[in-house]
């Protein structure tokens, strides 16, 4: 891993900081002088426009924190509060809502990204594997966030997947109670959503630290997926990628603008703008759009435990990923069959996010079970057999070669 | 080798021990102190205050039902017609997921008091609905009979029964 240029402090001031706390040191050689490949694509930006959504719902929430109250009598009229009397209540309200939905948008294609270029294998294993550790607790911090609107949605959602807890034998029903602090959902377990709504995203900050500092040690892969090798392999972080960031960042806060400002209600459920009732259940129960592929495999499978357990291992399974591809070739580019493979992979999971939005009968059912199975069988057997019957094409030599010699010269 | 096991050994055991020990007594201790961090979530006292309601039946004609909260959820009192008892007495337990007489679900027959909570994932079932006149919930297709016991879908067990007595003719107390 070539070094970029160390950092010089230019007075006396940052000299005398540097010997005691190199913060400005940390920084400048993470997001500054960093090398990075000369060939990232835009694929590569939505690491930046992570970082974005983060900061987006970070600041949105603990402003509507200021407005709210976790109350399971006035939370709901809290909420529209914020909607009607609060001075752009409206606008802070509908940016953290589909911020919600963009931030699971830009994370899910952030992963095919790193499937499809092979950046879980070596030497960035603990990078995907926290990469997994935060989309778990992505889902977790937006699921409490969601039953904060205590709607009936957010109701029923906290009571179907809470009652998940239950399926585990023996202790279900006690950790059921401990997490409701009562014997079904209501205020106790407002009052605690609320608590690790506001807390978690503080731990998901953590661990996107330690995700890029795990990035900075073996550095980016790349769509090549070959080692960098000489200095003409990168260029600095900045400007090169600060401003390709940016840029990526700027498109993105358009399609983001036009659900909050156009649609914004295109993505949430009318039934949460019910106050919830925790005697009547709607007629469809349905989780926000980024669930629904989980949802679709619980639903699958006919057993209440079995399903929760397939539900649980369809993120967990990610983990042993490193390990079950092992195939030499990163990229896609040069695994011809791997490459068709990812395309199924992907229809699959979309898939699976339609049906988790029907009602599991008849051939509904049977495709989710199929596709269930196939989501399993990628990880299981697809690409455990590829890594051995696979032949790759041959990978170019440098990452500089076919830039710097004129455009696509070399295999694209 | 043998002279240092001789001299040096018996000592390190020894600290080793201690080591040991001190570290048991170390997590006993913690595991102590974090109990009251965990258990501080468990129901508190003004919720297990609530354990008990009484309702008035007298006015549940026959057909009817009611739903009712109790401890937060829902309980459906059934004032069942004479068919839907029938049915539920003559179904063969050997049809049954979880078999039960209906016999053994109710006090009397006419009156039939359940949780209102499906035992798939929670959902309240939408009464005198389903394949088997009883109850059907919508989140998942659970289809539940006129004694409240599971028929299809994917609940693993029949509607809960509560805890509940007859303190009269008209007067029904639930826990
Ligand atoms: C990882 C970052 C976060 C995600 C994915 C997220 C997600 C969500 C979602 C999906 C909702 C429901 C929105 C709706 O339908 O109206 C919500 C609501 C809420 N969130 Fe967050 N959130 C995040 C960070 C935060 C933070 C740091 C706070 C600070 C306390 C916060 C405070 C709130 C509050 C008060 C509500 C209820 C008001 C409302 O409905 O808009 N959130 N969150
Ligand atoms: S909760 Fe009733 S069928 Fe799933």
């Amino acid at each position: 891993m070539p070094h970029g240029e160390s950092y010089e402090p230019r007075n006396r001031f940052t000299a005398w900081m540097d010997a005691r706390l190199p913060l400005l040191r940390v920084m400048h050689e993470s997001f500054l002088t960093y090398p990075t490949p000369r060939n990232l694509n835009y694929w590569w930006t939505f690491g930046g426009i992570l970082t974005f959504c983060l900061a987006v719902q970070m600041i949105t929430g603990i402003i509507l924190a200021m407005h709210y109250v976790p109350h399971a009598d006035l939370a709901f009229e809290s909420v529209q509060h914020i909607m009607r009397d609060v001075n752009y209540g409206w606008l802070i309200r509908y940016v953290h809502a589909c911020g919600a939905s963009m931030f699971f948008l830009a994370a899910y294609i952030h992963m095919f990204r790193s499937l499809y270029y092979g950046s879980y294998k070596p030497p960035r294993e603990m990078l995907w594997i926290l990469g997994v550790v935060i989309i778990f607790l992505m889902i977790v911090t937006a699921f409490l966030g969601y039953v904060l609107v205590w709607g009936q949605m957010s109701f029923w959602a906290a009571t179907v997947i809470t009652n998940l807890l239950g399926a585990f034998p023996l202790i279900g029903e006690a950790v059921k109670e401990w997490l409701w602090g009562g014997f079904a959902v209501g205020n106790a377990t407002l009052n605690r959503f609320f608590s690790l709504h506001y807390l978690l995203p503080f731990v998901i900050v953590g661990m996107v630290a330690l995700h890029i500092w795990a990035l900075h040690i073996p550095g980016n892969n790349n769509p090549q997926g070959i080692d960098v090798r000489q200095g003409k392999d990168t260029v600095p972080f900045h400007p090169y990628y600060t401003v390709k960031d940016l840029f990526a960042v700027s498109l993105f806060a358009l399609l983001f603008s036009y659900f909050v400002f156009y649609d914004p209600e295109a993505l949430g459920h009318p039934d949460n703008s019910i106050k919830a009732n925790p005697l009547q259940t709607p007629p469809h129960i349905v989780p926000e759009w980024y669930l629904l592929p989980f949802y679709a495999i619980l639903r699958a499978v006919p057993s209440k435990l079995g399903g929760v357990l397939i539900m649980f291992a369809s993120i967990g399974i990610l983990f042993f990923l490193p390990w079950l591809d092992r195939a030499k070739t990163r990229s896609a580019r040069y695994r011809p069959l791997f490459r068709q493979f990812f395309f199924l992979f992907v229809i699959a999971c979309l898939g699976l996010g339609y049906l988790g939005a029907q009602t599991p009968e008849g051939a509904h059912l049977i495709l989710a079970r199929i596709l269930t199975f196939y989501y399993f069988a990628h990880f299981l057997i697809v690409l455990p057999l590829l890594s051995v019957i696979e032949k790759p094409l041959p990978v170019p030599k440098s990452i500089n070669a076919p830039v710097l010699k004129g455009a696509g010269a070399a295999a694209q | 080798m043998s002279d240092m096991s001789d001299s040096i050994h018996p000592d390190m055991e020894r600290r080793d021990f201690l080591y040991v020990a001190t570290g048991a007594v170390g997590a006993v201790g913690a595991a102590f102190a974090v109990w009251p961090l965990i258990d501080q979530m468990n129901p508190d006292k003004s919720v297990l205050a609530l354990a008990s309601s009484q309702i008035d039946i007298s006015p549940i004609a026959v057909g009817q039902s009611i739903t009712v909260k109790w401890r937060g959820k829902p309980v459906f009192i059934r004032h069942r017609t004479p068919k839907e008892i029938a049915e539920a007495e003559k179904t063969p337990l050997s049809d049954l997921r979880d078999p039960e007489k209906d016999q053994d679900r109710v006090k009397k027959a006419e009156w039939l008091i359940m949780v209102g909570i499906c035992t798939h994932l929670g959902c309240v079932p939408l009464g005198q609905r389903g394949d088997y006149d009883g109850w059907f919930c919508p989140c998942h297709g659970s289809h539940y009979d006129t004694s409240g016991r599971i028929r299809k879908g994917p609940a693993p067990k029949n509607l809960a029964i509560p805890p509940y007595a007859f303190l009269n003719q008209t007067l029904l107390k639930i826990g």
